[in-house]
């Protein structure tokens, strides 16, 4: 069999699948957190216990409701991003005139509350929440074993980020955002309702971070941990992509999905630090990221 | 009272009300012997990470029981005191914090210790102060060879003792080969180490292993390589939440049941978590069961009617490593750490948790263990029914023989 530094061509290829897997997770959150970015000026530190109440909202509607996978992919989204809303009404509305750094404390303290909430009530070891029938069982590649479910979350997250990305750059609610962005008064003055998209902005950015929780209750266990794993490494993406970039944040997550599933494959041990070395590399050469612009 | 915590959020005022004061009413003298009238025990633990379930506040409960339990039968001319805190799973701040109790906080001794990388950096800050340090949730078989020290007691299980039992009895069924998938820190590869030696020494073989960061939550890419070695059995030398993962995902990309898992350290949180249908038939080693006989049914109800859960072999062996350091305080009346030390080591322990336990000159707590099967979710008939014990461990043959000890303070 044809090899590369002594891994097999075919073995490769299937750990750069599970790669795009993880990427695509990556894409997702980053995605959230980049529109919130681009149009709050917040740096979202709950994204992760957002994230992470899109499972659990998950597995409560299928354990409480009996509402299934599906359902669930639809619902938890908009309940969480509902919540979202609130946060911002109550919260987040009150610091837009101050410094960006009290916006990254309040949801930073937002999310330790939410992750203690949920550690109290559930546990660290968390909840299992089972495969979809409809996606149950794996394709055979003849290199490698393909789980359906995996597939699908490929699959399904890149149309998400691609459509994101359509509504944003080629419509005309997605130009009012990019004005308001650019310039709110002036935005203002048109006619354009911005208090309103502001704050729809930030509950469609939770709802993202939630429909990926949702999309991850079935591969990992529905944990409290579950989002302070992963944010750390989406807050490295979002920086390597240019904060507030959304095509950035798209291709960086699925690229480093890729780095870190090589990484796997070569030097294990060092998987999960590769993409903190790439981020220190990219500041370094792109202060801005690799698609931000330089203010 | 003042209580010492790290726990850097909703945590503190929770265990700030958990830590309490005991003792004989106010007036009752202090008997000069005990440095200023209070037996002052620190439980120093993961309260809110990957470890917080199998030890964590439920440790904490398992600590504060002893000590209400041993007040009341023993009515002690001095007060019992139990504080805590968040180590957080990393050993600067855990020896910061043992050296602060030590030296501000009047703490005698400290205790728990889970993730061994933490146990191993505060028995050298216990060495350095003279102070005891009583390990029960750490496993790495470093504690009583390499870093063995005189003040240090390993008390329920260490990686020699639970890969020991159920590598051994693998191999029996049948599983030859192995791969390991080891969680890339002092733990996991004294784990994938001392399994190792058994597989070889019972005819079994290994044909490699990967390490991986601690804590993944995607273990995938791992268990692809674990499957594409063939190996019969897959050994998961890593802990909780990695274990869970490992186990979900092995299933998720049909490697089980083509290949056997074995968890060579699991938790029966680890299994109430994951639930039956995952893990049916998996076997483990494990110190404890609270469904073993009527004193640990006994024990572990009034456990679970404070915490809600059953207790892990590491909150049960809590409550008996308090309790016998705190009879030998009271034995001697005094407690100086060398004659504390002697005095346990002197004293057989007997109580739920271990028969005929003993303390070997290394500090390892001997005692017996056992070997799990979990069970079928049909054979299952009440909550937390989940293990068939297998075979009882010997503890001469559970835990690593004295003559193969690294340990400095032991001469052959």
């Amino acid at each position: 069999m044809t090899e590369l530094f002594e891994v097999p061509l075919l073995a490769l290829l299937g750990q750069l699948l599970l790669g795009l897997v993880n990427g695509s997770f990556y894409a997702l959150l980053s995605l959230g957190l980049a529109v919130i970015f681009g149009m709050l000026n917040i740096i979202n530190f709950a994204h992760g216990a957002f994230y992470m109440l899109g499972a659990f909202a998950a597995w409560m509607l299928l354990s409480t409701f009996g509402v299934g996978y599906f359902g669930a992919l639809v619902l938890a989204p908009i309940l969480v991003g509902s919540l979202g809303i609130l946060v911002e009404r109550l919260l987040l509305k009150r610091l837009y005139r101050l410094d960006p750094l009290y916006g990254l404390l309040l949801t930073f303290g937002l999310a330790l509350i939410l992750e203690g909430l949920f550690r109290d009530w559930f546990g660290v070891s968390g909840e299992t929440y089972e495969v979809p029938e409809a996606l149950e069982g794996a394709i055979n590649l003849g290199f490698m074993v393909l789980p359906k479910y995996r597939v699908w979350v490929v699959g399904f997250s890149i149309l998400v980020c691609l459509a994101t990305w359509l509504i944003i750059e080629k419509t005309r609610l997605g130009s009012y955002l990019r004005a308001a962005t650019e310039n709110p008064q002036l935005t203002q003055a048109f006619g354009v309702n911005v208090p309103l998209m502001v704050m729809m902005t930030y509950g469609f950015g939770v709802g993202l971070a939630a429909l990926a929780g949702v999309m991850a209750a079935p591969i990992f266990q529905v944990s409290p941990l579950m989002g302070s794993n992963l944010i750390i490494v989406v807050f490295a993406v979002v920086v390597i992509g240019g904060m507030g970039s959304i095509l950035g944040a798209i291709v960086s997550g699925l690229s480093l999905g890729l780095v870190e599933g090589l990484a796997k494959v070569y030097w294990p041990e060092a998987s999960a630090t590769v993409v903190f070395v790439i981020m220190a590399i990219v500041l370094i050469l792109r202060p801005a990221g690799l698609l931000g612009k330089e203010q | 009272m003042k209580t010492i915590n790290a726990a850097p959020f909703a945590l503190r005022p929770a265990i700030a009300a958990l830590a309490l004061v005991l003792g004989l009413g106010a007036g009752v003298p202090a008997h000069a012997e005990i440095s200023d009238g209070v037996v002052r025990i620190g439980v120093l633990t993961d309260m809110s990470g990957a470890y917080s379930d199998l030890a964590g506040p439920g440790a904490v409960i398992a600590a504060n029981m002893a000590a209400e339990d041993f007040v009341a039968k023993h009515k002690p001319a001095f007060k019992v005191e139990i504080v805590s805190a968040d180590h957080q799973n990393k050993g600067d701040i855990a020896s910061n914090k043992a050296r602060e109790w030590f030296d501000r906080g009047q703490v005698d001794a400290v205790t728990e210790l889970v993730s061994s990388t933490t146990a191993l950096a505060v028995m050298k800050v216990a060495k350095e102060k003279n102070k005891i340090a009583l390990i029960t949730g750490a496993g790495s078989s470093r504690i009583t060879n390499e870093d063995c020290n005189d003040v240090s007691v390993h008390w329920v299980y260490d990686t020699y003792a639970t890969g020991n039992g159920t590598g051994r009895a693998v191999v029996k069924q049948g599983g030859k080969t192995w791969f390991f998938l080891t969680a890339d820190y002092a733990f996991g590869q004294s784990l994938e180490k001392d399994t190792t030696a058994v597989i070889e020494a019972s005819g079994g073989k290994v044909l490699g292993s990967v390490r991986h960061p601690f804590p993944s939550t995607d273990l995938s890419s791992y268990l692809l390589k674990a499957q594409a070695s063939g190996a019969q059995v897959i050994g998961l030398a890593n802990a909780g939440a990695d274990t869970i993962n490992s186990i979900k995902q092995a299933s998720e990309f049909g490697i089980t049941p083509k290949q056997t898992l074995a968890g060579l350290l699991m938790f029966i949180t680890d299994i109430n978590s994951l639930g039956l249908k995952a893990t049916q038939g998996m076997y483990l080693t494990e110190a404890f069961y609270w469904d073993m006989n009527p004193e640990t049914r006994a024990w572990s109800k009034r456990f679970f009617a404070r915490h809600h859960k059953m207790p892990t072999m590491v909150q049960a062996g809590l409550y008996s490593a308090i309790t016998h350091y705190l009879e030998a305080v009271k034995a001697l009346n005094s407690d100086d750490t060398q004659k504390v030390m002697a005095q346990m080591k002197k004293t057989p322990i007997n109580d739920f948790f271990a028969k005929n336990g003993k303390i070997r000159d290394d500090g390892l707590m001997l005692h017996d263990m056992f070997l799990m099967q979990v069970k079928k979710p049909s054979e299952s008939h009440y909550p937390w029914d989940y293990y068939n014990v297998r075979a009882t461990i010997p503890a001469a043959e559970a835990f690593q023989p004295l003559s193969q000890s690294r340990c400095p303070l032991i001469r052959k």
